[in-house]
């Protein structure tokens, strides 16, 4: 019990502290990196992190044009999202995408463009398992977008299996 | 080539509908009609038929768009951004839930999986006895549920289930547990599987082929992209709506207002919808219920490889079903659960799958063996599962708050074991209880020695729902619920709500049925008034 209650207060803590990082990072003032050609959410600083995340995320090795195209499938999964949560998952983004948070709370050294797959691997790991639900919740957040975005190309279809049944294509092609 | 199949919304148009999309609009805009209807799903279809066939000037608000079936394409990137409330990955407060609603005309009528059921008659009883709707008995309720059945071709599926559905039935079989087989609100269905992405050949009877364009041939007034802010309130009564016009990405308000006069109003905007314009509006309550005892059915899963290809995405989404553990257990006693498959394609399980990286893709590439079950659990009747709370964001849109009590863990334990027993009776090669600590068991005893290690915690049990009920229930005076048993809020006598948001718990049992014959019950008692 006083474990547990510890573990509470800590958490709490440290999803203060985070927040307050993250609301800090993403102040109305700061310049914030610009947009990929062609995005509407998803910017310069983003994106090397978002195709670092993928490979390990999915299991995969990429070519550069299949992590061009997640990180094209996130920005259009976000997009499509009420404000208040573009508003969230810019926090998460601005969070694990800058130096610091990349340091200290995502505990991946090197740039996210430059960390091997197994150092993000680790970091997938850590945020999954988290005592704070908070970290697990960004974890979920990166999960549920990359997947979506990569699942979400009927290029991925054919490794898995799966394809329309064959009277859809009468129906549409 | 062309499609084969009608767009009964393109053909609507030609035909002349009255339909306005607001985010064309340049201007703001008044409208003044004898009823508004907010929200275009279940309700509020069913309310628009029944009104407009009364000869009664009807507008009705949708803040989705209009689509048809030359827009449905079989495909989840295509469907979920134009068809569900935040793209299909609406969440809960502390985002351990997953919830899936529509937001198109035709609500989540258009992208439900067709599974209909009435409300089961141990849920009437419960309402009456435990808050006092007496009035909502078997008898009462049955001429509105074959009413509605009769309207949406409602009927036993004739066909044989798709393998996923078999793995139930098998399973139920083998253990000697009691399975049957759905109803559903098909006529002509093809079979094809993609319910959840809009039904591509008009066989699911839903709001967006039935009751809308029986509504609209008579003359109601359709607006799409317009997103109810609020409602004019005026002592003992509702003015008018005050409406956003949604911007050309359906997102952004474009700046346009639009100011709906009418006699009377009727909220359909669903279990989080309805309570959130409630709650903006500053409508009064003596209950102080509104937003409260908001429910889900919280769903866990537990996926299974099986030894043949099953080609779960292939064939009607859910056709078995088995309430063995839905009615095991005395209502307020222990938590129970109802067991069905849900349809599997590639982004659902994708992002609903726990783990990631090789293990993650190993069983993506199982996908043609893979059997998902689900358990549906039964929220809102034991004394510590009283479900959610709709609260309002900072920028008025809706959040749900909703914790997971101890008797739903209890629950959700329950049904993994059982979901597991059932699969591996079925002939399953390995079962996965969809849990981030949990891994492939190649046998029962592996899975029971797992599950008794799992922690209950969120955001590591996977936890989804598509069924939102409550936050505006039915009570039998002001001081217990937000409306009377007609739907008709407490505080103003002119305002009806014919949604999910007036069942007093969670229902039980897939709640389509449930909200359409409440919806025609309820509006037939409010064109009656009018009459
Ligand atoms: C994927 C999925 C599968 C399902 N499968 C089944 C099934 O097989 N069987 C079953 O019985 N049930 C199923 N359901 C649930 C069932 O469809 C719903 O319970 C039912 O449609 C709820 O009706 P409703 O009128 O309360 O809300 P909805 O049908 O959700 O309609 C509400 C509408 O209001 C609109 N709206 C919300 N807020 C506003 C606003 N402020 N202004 C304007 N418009 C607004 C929304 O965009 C939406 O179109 C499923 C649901 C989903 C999402
Ligand atoms: S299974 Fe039937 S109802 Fe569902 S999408 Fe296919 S044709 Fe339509």
């Amino acid at each position: 019990m006083r474990a547990d209650r510890r573990r509470f207060i800590q958490a709490g803590l440290v999803g203060s502290l985070l927040l307050a990082g993250a609301a800090w990072l993403a102040r109305p003032d700061a310049t914030s990196p610009a947009l990929l050609g062609g995005t509407r959410f998803v910017n310069a600083q983003d994106a090397p992190m978002l195709a670092a995340l993928a490979v390990p995320m999915l299991g995969l090795e990429l070519t550069a044009g299949q992590r061009e195209a997640v990180v094209r499938g996130v920005d259009a999964a976000v997009a499509g999202m009420p404000l208040a949560i573009q508003a969230e998952v810019r926090q998460l983004f601005d969070l694990i995408g800058s130096d610091w948070g990349r340091r200290y709370l995502a505990l991946v050294k090197p740039a996210w463009g430059e960390a091997s797959a197994a150092e993000v691997a680790a970091f997938l790991e850590r945020w999954r398992t988290a005592p704070i639900a908070l970290l697990r919740a960004g974890y979920q957040a990166l999960h549920a977008l990359i997947n979506a975005a990569w699942y979400g190309q009927a290029a991925s279809h054919a490794a898995i299996g799966y394809a329309r049944p064959e009277f859809a294509r009468r129906l549409f092609e | 080539m062309t499609s084969p199949i009608h767009d009964t919304s393109l053909e609507g148009l030609a035909r002349g509908w009255r339909v306005t999309d607001a985010s064309t609009l340049k201007a703001n805009q008044n409208l003044e009609c004898d009823v508004v209807i907010v929200g275009s799903g279940a309700g509020g279809g069913m309310a628009a038929e029944s009104l407009a066939r009364r000869g009664l000037s009807v507008v009705l608000i949708e803040e989705g768009g209009l689509l048809g079936a030359s827009r449905f394409k079989m495909v989840e990137a295509l469907a979920y951004p134009e068809l569900y409330q935040e793209s299909a990955g609406r969440q809960t407060a502390d985002k351990a839930i997953t919830i899936l609603q529509g937001r198109t005309v035709g609500g989540s009528t258009t992208v439900n999986w067709t599974s209909s059921f009435r409300t089961p008659a141990t849920t009437l009883a419960w309402w009456r006895d435990a808050h006092g709707l007496a009035g909502l008995t078997d008898a009462e309720m049955a001429p509105w549920f074959a009413q509605v059945e009769a309207r949406l071709a409602i009927d036993t599926w004739a066909m044989p289930p798709n393998p996923n559905n078999s793995v139930l039935e098998k399973g139920c079989a083998a253990l000697g547990l009691s399975s049957a087989r759905m109803r559903r609100n098909v006529k002509g269905c093809w079979n094809l599987g993609y319910c959840g992405m809009g039904c591509p050949t008009n066989a699911k009877q839903s709001m967006l082929v039935t009751t809308i364009p029986a509504a609209l041939d008579a003359g109601a007034h359709l607006l799409t992209r317009a997103r109810a802010e609020r409602l004019l309130l005026q002592g003992r009564r509702v003015a008018g709506v005050i409406l956003a016009a949604l911007g050309a990405d359906g997102i952004r308000p474009s700046g346009q207002t639009l100011t709906v006069r009418a006699r009377e109003v009727v909220l359909a905007a669903g279990a989080i919808g309805t309570p959130a314009i409630l709650l903006r509006s500053g409508a009064a309550d003596a209950s102080a219920q509104t937003g409260k005892r908001t429910f889900l059915h919280p769903v866990v899963l537990s996926g299974a490889v099986m030894n043949e290809e099953i080609r779960p995405w292939q064939g009607a989404p859910q056709t078995v079903y088995s309430d063995e553990f839905l009615h095991r257990w005395p209502l307020a006693e222990r938590v129970g659960y109802k067991l069905e498959v849900p349809p599997i394609h590639p982004v659902l399980l994708g992002t609903t799958l726990t783990g990631f990286g090789s293990a993650h893709r190993g069983q993506m590439r199982q996908m043609p063996n893979l059997n998902v079950m689900l358990a549906l659990t039964r929220d809102g009747f034991h004394p510590e599962s009283t479900g959610g709370q709709v609260k309002l964001r900072g920028d008025g849109s809706p959040l749900l708050d909703y914790p997971l009590t101890a008797p739903l863990w209890d629950a959700f334990r329950h049904a993994w074991l059982t979901m597991a027993e059932l699969q591996f009776a079925a002939g399953a090669q390995s079962v996965l209880t969809v849990h981030e600590d949990a891994a492939p068991a190649r046998t029962l005893a592996e899975a029971h020695a797992q599950l008794q290690a799992l922690p209950d915690e969120v955001l590591r049990a996977r936890v989804v729902s598509a069924h939102v009920m409550g936050g505006a229930a039915m009570g039998k005076d002001e001081q217990s619920g937000v409306v009377d048993a007609h739907g008709r809020h407490w505080q103003y006598d002119n305002l009806t709500v014919v949604d999910g948001s007036v069942f007093p718990t969670s229902i039980g049992a897939n709640p389509q049925v449930s909200v359409y014959a409440f919806a025609a019950r309820s509006t037939d008692a409010l064109g009656k008034r009018l009459a």
